[in-house]
């Protein structure tokens, strides 16, 4: 029901490509697509409306019209407009103040202050070599406080020991006094979620910015959120003066459109963006990306990093030279098809993948989804090393324990082992092709196009 | 102006709440509308213009744009009243909600009753699950929880405070534990404990996580062992300010694990929740309640009509 931007994008620059020119009305056409496609992608509607005006501009020119590709110059004036409001990347964190410089991390319930309090005092601690203090001022949420010290605790950074009954404004000062005397360097105070509409909570997160005079207040948000993103982050700049944005969950698979409604809203900048639950999981904004995810043309950033994560290089490179001697065995499928695994749902890997409303459709033709690759490798698991080093042995009775073992069917088995024989033999012959043939091989971190990140083989011939 | 919940006793009477949240949810919809249609016809423009309304009420652009071609084919070109229109919606969005407006009852011949409780990071999963323990405790049922989120840190003490406050015990383990041998000896211990209910909390994890889709799946197999209608109700948690990506969440989970029905959290923030309309024509699954605040007390029935209406900004009556 919900074709992902990509297709929409797809179908819209398919037209403008077979174009020679551009009217107004394709481009007109074209806008129309854009509108409905950011809206999916949870952009909020004045900023939509913003946007397309900003394009229409720029595209209805004679540049566009007189272009030898019209089509790719409309993609390219969508795609930079949204680099251009997304941006910019290279905001720091200010901490140009006498120390110790506060940090006051501010936003909904649940949007990931705490987690994010906790990673940025670990990369100023690591990065910056600053001495940092948490304090933990959520007296709301059961366990906050508890949640922040073993955040502190795993990384080695103190945090202020709490008080029975201490509220917020009090925990501020002792934070910023202690952070004082002791020689910190800069104070990451973690705050309890409030709505934008709570006006007593606001008011209690403004009196605690008095007090603590942060050089930031980081307006932490989740990449999931809707067209209230707007009003959010809106209302807490005006009533709290934010200094940046963090987008969190960026690990999600959702189109993230918030962070382009709340960068337009409060002009501030989105200096960082969560991507995962770890410590670790925090890094610096890249407005090419997220752009990307917005157009459905694809994170391939994120997408090629988490390969590079999960892919182990040496095993990779193993396997391909195996396999260009013709050694490829069905333990290396095996092995393949775990990476694949693990390297999230195919959903997850292809949404991160540009063009892929039409291969998504083709995969599915082909029934190749998560349970397929989860088929197949439990298919390869429950066979013996003979077994995998040699299919030969692999008669009728063997098959069916196989497909016994693995909670498959006879059939599903032939068919494994069917594609595997293709495959092989076309390892084979990449191999005598020598090593331009590897691309396709490497898979995953291999520049092989949208298929490149799937076992060779897995897709239909037509392709 | 904020409610002290807990201190004094003029706590805002739970309607009260639900509908501040819902027209302050709805305001900006509502004067939208009534400035549109008190001056002008409802013509093709304004049914655009009513759309994008409805759209940033996170419906979603195919359902607003349903709703509004339903309005349209009725009244095209006719002269209506702000009033008029938002009634009708009302209506339109009520029906489509009513089929979906169905309360969690737990089976009093399960003993226990087994609810497993999933969602995205920060939903309200353990928050909702106090909420739950409340209710269900006030309807003299008897319910132990577990404290299957054993990956966050402080989830466990967190899930712990509620069940001090609620007074009905808490099985847990170290965080870092197996999630799904902790919810199978949960299990056992309910069973042995004559529990009625037994509420399984779970770490947030996205959807697109297929390690962590994994893991949740083990949970429940593990719980089948011991019977195989186990889990009973599998709980999505979605919050009110989720976008379209919610309809992701609930495929995927719903795909992984069975989901029974969804509960929808933070309601009485600004964000409008609309998304809920798509998901109940497309997917159908019973919403059990919705959360308007962060205390026990701040859950609710989800009745379709009162959603409707104060989406619409219109007051009950
Ligand atoms: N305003 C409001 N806040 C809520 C509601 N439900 C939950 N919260 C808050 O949202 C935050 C997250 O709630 P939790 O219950 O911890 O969410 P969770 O899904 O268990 O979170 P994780 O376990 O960290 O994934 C907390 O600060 C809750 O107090 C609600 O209905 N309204
Ligand atoms: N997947 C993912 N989860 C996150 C991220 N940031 C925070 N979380 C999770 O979101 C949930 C809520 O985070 P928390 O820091 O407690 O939010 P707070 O209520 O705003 O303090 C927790 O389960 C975190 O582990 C992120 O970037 N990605
Ligand atoms: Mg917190
Ligand atoms: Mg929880």
């Amino acid at each position: 029901m919900f074709e992902g931007l990509s297709g929409r994008f797809g179908d819209i620059f398919d037209r403008l490509k077979r174009r020679g020119a551009l009217s107004e009305g394709d481009v007109d056409a074209a806008l129309r697509e854009v509108r409905v496609a950011l809206l999916e992608a949870d952009v909020a509607l004045p900023v939509v409306k913003e946007f397309i005006e900003r394009v229409r501009t720029r595209s209805v020119g004679a540049d566009v019209l007189k272009s030898v590709t019209p089509g790719q110059m409309v993609v390219k004036i969508v795609h930079d407009e949204l680099v251009d409001m997304l941006g910019p990347e290279d905001a720091t964190i200010d901490l140009s103040t006498s120390p110790p410089a506060a940090i006051l991390m501010v936003g909904l319930q649940g949007s990931g202050k705490t987690t994010t309090s906790a990673k940025i005092a670990n990369r100023l601690k690591t990065r910056e070599r600053k001495k940092v203090l948490l304090a933990g001022l959520d007296v709301a949420r059961p366990a906050a406080q508890e949640q922040l010290k073993l955040l502190g605790d795993q990384v080695g950074i103190p945090c202020l020991q709490p008080v029975i009954g201490e509220q917020p404004i009090g925990i501020a000062r002792r934070a910023m006094e202690t952070g004082r005397r002791e020689g910190y360097d800069v104070v990451v105070l973690d705050t309890a979620g409030r709505l934008a509409i709570d006006e007593t909570l606001m008011a209690e997160v403004a009196a605690v910015r008095d007090v603590v005079s942060p050089s930031e207040t980081l307006l932490v948000a989740d990449a999931l959120s809707g067209q209230d993103a707007v009003n959010t982050a809106g209302t807490f700049n005006e009533r709290v003066g934010i200094t940046g944005i963090v987008l969190t969950r960026v690990d999600g698979d959702s189109r993230g459109g918030a962070a382009l409604s709340m960068r337009s809203v409060t002009g501030c900048p989105i200096k960082l963006m969560g991507v995962g639950e770890k410590i670790d999981d925090l890094e610096n904004f890249q407005a090419t990306r997220v752009a990307g995810r917005i157009l459905g043309m694809g994170d391939v950033v994120g997408l090629v990093e988490r390969a590079q994560e999960t892919v182990d290089q040496a095993e990779a490179e193993k396997v391909a030279k195996r396999a260009l001697k013709g050694q490829f065995t069905l333990d290396d499928l095996g092995a393949q098809l775990a990476q694949v695994r693990k390297m999230g749902d195919l959903n997850g890997i292809l949404g991160m993948l540009p063009g892929v409303g039409k291969m998504k459709k083709q995969m599915a033709a082909a029934n190749v989804d998560d349970r397929m690759i989860a088929h197949q490798h439990a298919i390869i698991q429950s066979m013996t090393p003979a077994e995998r080093r040699n299919p030969k042995l692999l008669n009728a009775k063997r098959r069916k324990r196989i497909a016994a073992g693995s909670g498959t069917t006879v059939q599903e088995v032939n068919r494994l082992l069917k594609q595997y024989q293709q495959m092989s033999g076309m390892m084979k012959k990449m191999g005598k092709l020598g090593k331009k043939g590897m691309a396709a091989l490497g898979g995953l971190g291999g520049p092989g196009g949208p298929g490149g990140g799937l076992p060779p083989g897995m897709l239909p011939p037509t392709r | 102006m904020n409610t002290e919940p807990e201190e004094n006793g003029k706590r805002r009477g739970w309607f009260q709440r639900l509908r501040d949240g819902l027209s302050r949810t709805s305001s900006n919809l509502t004067r939208g509308i009534g400035d549109l249609f008190t001056k002008r016809k409802l013509d093709a423009e304004a049914l655009d213009d009513l759309q994008d309304l409805l759209i940033t009420a996170d419906m979603g652009v195919e359902t607003s744009a349903k709703l509004t071609q339903a309005l349209g084919a009725e009244r095209f070109d006719q002269e209506v009243s702000g009033d008029e229109v938002r009634s009708h919606l009302a209506k339109q969005i009520a029906a489509i909600l009513e089929p979906v407006a169905v309360p969690l009852t737990p089976d009093p011949a399960r003993k226990p009753h087994v609810i497993l409780v999933c969602g995205v990071n920060g939903s309200g999963k353990t928050t909702t699950i106090g909420k739950l323990t409340r209710q269900f405790g006030d309807n003299g049922l008897k319910v132990m929880l577990a404290a299957g989120d054993t990956f966050r840190a402080a989830a466990v003490e967190q899930l712990k405070i509620w069940g001090e406050r609620a007074g009905v015990p808490v099985i847990a383990r170290a965080t870092g534990a197996d999630a799904a041998g902790l919810a199978y000896d949960a299990f056992e211990d309910a069973r042995a404990a004559g529990s009625d209910v037994l509420m399984i909390d779970t770490a947030g994890r996205l959807q697109n996580r297929s390690e962590l889709m994994d893991e949740l799946k083990k949970i429940v197999r593990v719980l089948k062992k011991l019977d195989p209608e186990a889990p009973h109700s599998c709980l999505l948690v979605l919050d009110a300010t989720v976008g379209q990506n919610a309809h992701s969440q609930v495929e995927v989970f719903k795909e992984m694990v069975d989901v029974t029905g969804l509960v929808v959290t933070k309601l009485d923030g600004s964000a409008k929740g609309g998304v809920i309309v798509a998901l109940a024509e497309r997917f159908g699954l019973p919403v059990h309640a919705v959360g308007v605040g962060e205390q026990a007390e701040d859950l609710r029935p989800f009745d379709a009509t009162d959603f409707a209406r104060s989406l619409m900004g219109l007051a009950d009556d």
